[in-house]
């Protein structure tokens, strides 16, 4: 029997049932389709968040205090209690190493910001010019933190533009005093807007010289030291001479953690893809459920079937082919669904993308090409026992009776 | 593949037996059945109900398996065939007629009659062809586009008839195939096969109908799993002439047939006419 015969064979079975045939196909269809889209959304999560981390810059390397656990480089996970502080003059040290093109201390807090009447929360970014490059940060009037010694408190800030629009409205800002804790600062500068940006809505912050961050949170350390590297290449070597130079300078002691903004990328990226699968894994046990159902169905039609199974044996048809026969059913019934959950997955991607314009959802290939290949061979899986009882039918005895 | 080339129908029965376990029970449908038969003879099966008439049929149509003695059909022993192979034998050898018919019922009677060729991968230009042909050998050409609950029970068993010989077997099975239709419409069908068999094709019948059973040119009669009669007119025009059913064992009727059993060179049969095509798709 050709291949063509067969499938024409099974396809006119399918079609003298169609209610059933379209029920079946309609369950692997919705098990493609939530493939199709939760993979779509799990993309899009994990596309967002890696354009939001190239937006940083890919050179940069961060230095914190404390020994990170694991090489994973996700900060937080740090040993040891008793650590040593990073200070301004650690930061000047690693800009002066060959291959830093740039390095900004940074302390982060939050701080009250007010102007006459109006007064504010605001978190606060202790700096110097550097942060500015180095962040990807555009001003939109002004200037930046003055460049110098990075310990001069000098009082300037630069503010985010929702802080400028809360706090001076439609008013000239440039020039005018504002106070952040319990000291006056003189605005300098007012950043672009530009939202979101990592968890940092710069449009929400107020830069301060480093320095006089520390004044105003009464500390001597540091959060961080970001690094801006020459080149991509020098970001492992340069990694490894800021570890050397801070623990020669901490007393032989390894207690600064230095993370890649690669490193920091490739966990996220491993993240949301182990995310992303994990969620069209749990889509797909519904393709398993649609291949029970197919079973299920298929059985009871080998057993309706029996006669013209044991007619298709008399007139020659060898098991194999009987088997190959039901196998093509199942195949066919399978295909419908997986184009119909093709067709729902893609629109329900659409919209959504419709919906949420900032999340690239698209469906990626691998995960249409999964799906559907899950859903033909869940499909033939699971009609193989029915095709294997149909195709080892008693001739005699299924033609014995009506 | 040899067994399968050629139009013959010689069949060589050598005590088969064939029992079934029903529970722990051991039912024999056969004991030890030996029985030859020449090509293109015509010959009817009666016996009592439960006599193994159909067990005989279906061993003789590969459908069911001995579990002992042996059968050459050809020449060919086929009694261990594989499963593949016994099928290659029914689609290019033996046609079957069945009581019921056992049309597919979403098929037109033109798509059953065209099954065994899918089955045999005939291309489907030439299928047509070969179908319109077989319809009309059996006066059904204005049907061809009906489905089975479209047709009368004479009309099915043509189409059936049109379908057993789409392949141009050399032997045609019919277990009870006027059971189920009236007796004029009985005759329009038998009058059908013997047609069929007056062109050259084997034509076994299993019949419960006295009148259908005698118009065949030997009768063999079973009884408990054994052929007990065996009988041969030399014309096959209804009554036995002169020798009537001969009782005995199986053993001692293949003595009566040995005309037939033991020459290595049967009987060449009457005449065999020009027919159609060849069997090979
Ligand atoms: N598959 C089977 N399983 C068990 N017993 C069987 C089977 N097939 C046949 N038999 C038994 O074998 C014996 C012969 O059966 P068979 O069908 O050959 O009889 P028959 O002569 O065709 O009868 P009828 O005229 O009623 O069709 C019976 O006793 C029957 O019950
Ligand atoms: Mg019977």
């Amino acid at each position: 029997m050709t291949l063509r015969d067969t499938l024409a064979l099974a396809w006119g079975s399918l079609i003298h049932q169609p209610r059933r045939t379209l029920l079946i196909a309609l369950a692997m269809s919705i098990g493609v389709g939530s493939v199709v889209v939760l993979t779509a959304l799990g993309e899009g999560a994990r596309r967002y968040v890696l354009e939001q981390f190239a937006s940083l810059g890919t050179n940069l390397l961060i230095v914190l205090p404390g020994r990170a656990e694991t090489t994973g480089g996700a900060p937080g996970v740090l040993s040891g209690q008793t650590t040593r502080d990073l200070t301004l003059s650690d930061a000047d040290a690693v800009a002066r190493l060959r291959g830093v093109a740039r390095a900004a201390p940074l302390n982060v807090g939050v701080a009250q910001v007010s102007r006459g009447g109006l007064s504010r929360e605001a978190v606060l970014l202790g700096s110097t010019a550097d942060m500015l490059e180095i962040r990807h940060m555009r001003l939109g009037q002004g200037r930046y933190l003055p460049p110098g010694p990075s310990d001069q408190a000098t009082p300037v800030c630069v503010l985010g533009e929702a802080i400028r629009a809360e706090l001076f409205g439609a008013g000239n800002a440039l020039g005018e005093w504002v106070r952040i804790g319990d000291r006056r600062f003189r605005v300098i500068g007012i950043l672009a807007a530009q939202g979101q940006q990592m968890g940092f809505n710069t449009d929400e912050t107020v830069a301060v010289p480093v320095a006089a961050a520390q004044q105003l949170f009464n500390t001597e350390s540091l959060f961080r030291i970001l690094v801006e590297v020459r080149g991509r290449e020098a970001v492992p070597a340069v990694k490894e001479s800021v570890l050397a130079l801070l623990k020669t300078r901490h007393e032989n002691d390894a207690d600064v953690t230095v993370i890649t903004q690669d490193a920091v990328l490739a966990t996220f990226d491993r993240i949301l893809t182990a995310l992303t699968l994990a969620v069209a894994g749990i889509a797909a046990i519904s393709l398993g459920v649609a291949g029970v159902l197919i079973m299920n169905v298929m059985l009871v039609s080998v057993a309706q079937r029996r006669s013209e199974i044991g007619l298709l044996k008399a007139l020659g048809a060898p098991a194999a082919s009987v088997r190959l026969l039901f196998l093509a059913e199942a195949g066919l019934i399978s295909a419908l669904g997986a184009a119909g959950g093709l067709i729902l997955g893609l629109a329900a991607s659409f919209a959504l993308g419709r919906l949420y314009p900032v999340l690239p959802i698209a469906p990626p290939l691998w995960a249409v090409a999964a799906a559907v290949t899950t859903a033909l061979v869940a499909g033939m899986l699971f009609a193989w026992l029915p095709a294997k009882r149909a195709a080892k039918l008693d001739a005699a005895l299924a033609l014995a009776r009506r | 593949m040899s067994a399968c080339g050629g139009v013959v129908g010689m069949i060589e029965l050598d005590r088969i037996t064939r029992g079934f376990q029903v529970g722990d029970q051991l039912v024999q449908a056969l004991r030890e059945v030996s029985l030859n038969i020449t090509a293109g003879e015509f010959v009817s099966i009666m016996g009592p109900s439960g006599s193994g008439k159909s067990t005989l049929l279906n061993l003789l149509g590969l459908l069911d398996r001995p579990n002992s003695g042996t059968y050459r059909l050809d020449g060919l022993d086929v009694t261990g065939l594989d499963e593949v192979a016994a099928a290659t034998v029914r689609r290019e050898k033996i046609g079957f007629v069945f009581q019921f018919f056992h049309l597919i019922p979403r098929l037109t009677a033109a798509g059953n009659v065209a099954l065994p060729l899918v089955l045999a991968g005939v291309a489907p230009s030439e299928r047509k062809e070969r179908v319109a042909r077989l319809l009309a050998d059996v006066g059904l050409s204005g049907r061809a586009d009906h489905l089975p609950a479209q047709l009368s029970g004479g009309q099915l068993q043509r189409v059936a008839i049109a379908r057993a010989m789409s392949m141009n077997p050399a032997i045609l099975l019919a277990d009870e195939p006027t059971g189920n239709l009236d007796r004029a419409t009985g005759r329009e069908v038998l009058a059908l096969l013997e047609d069929l068999n007056q062109r050259g094709t084997t034509l076994i019948v299993v019949t419960h109908d006295q009148e259908i059973g005698a118009r065949a040119g030997r009768r063999i009669l079973m009884e408990d799993g054994r052929v007990v009669g065996d009988s041969i007119s030399p014309s096959p025009s209804g009554v036995p002439q002169g020798r009537g059913f001969i009782r005995g064992s199986g053993r001692g009727s293949e003595a009566q047939t040995s005309a037939n059993a033991e020459s290595t060179v049967p009987p060449s049969p009457p005449a065999p006419p020009p027919r159609g095509e060849g069997s090979k798709p």
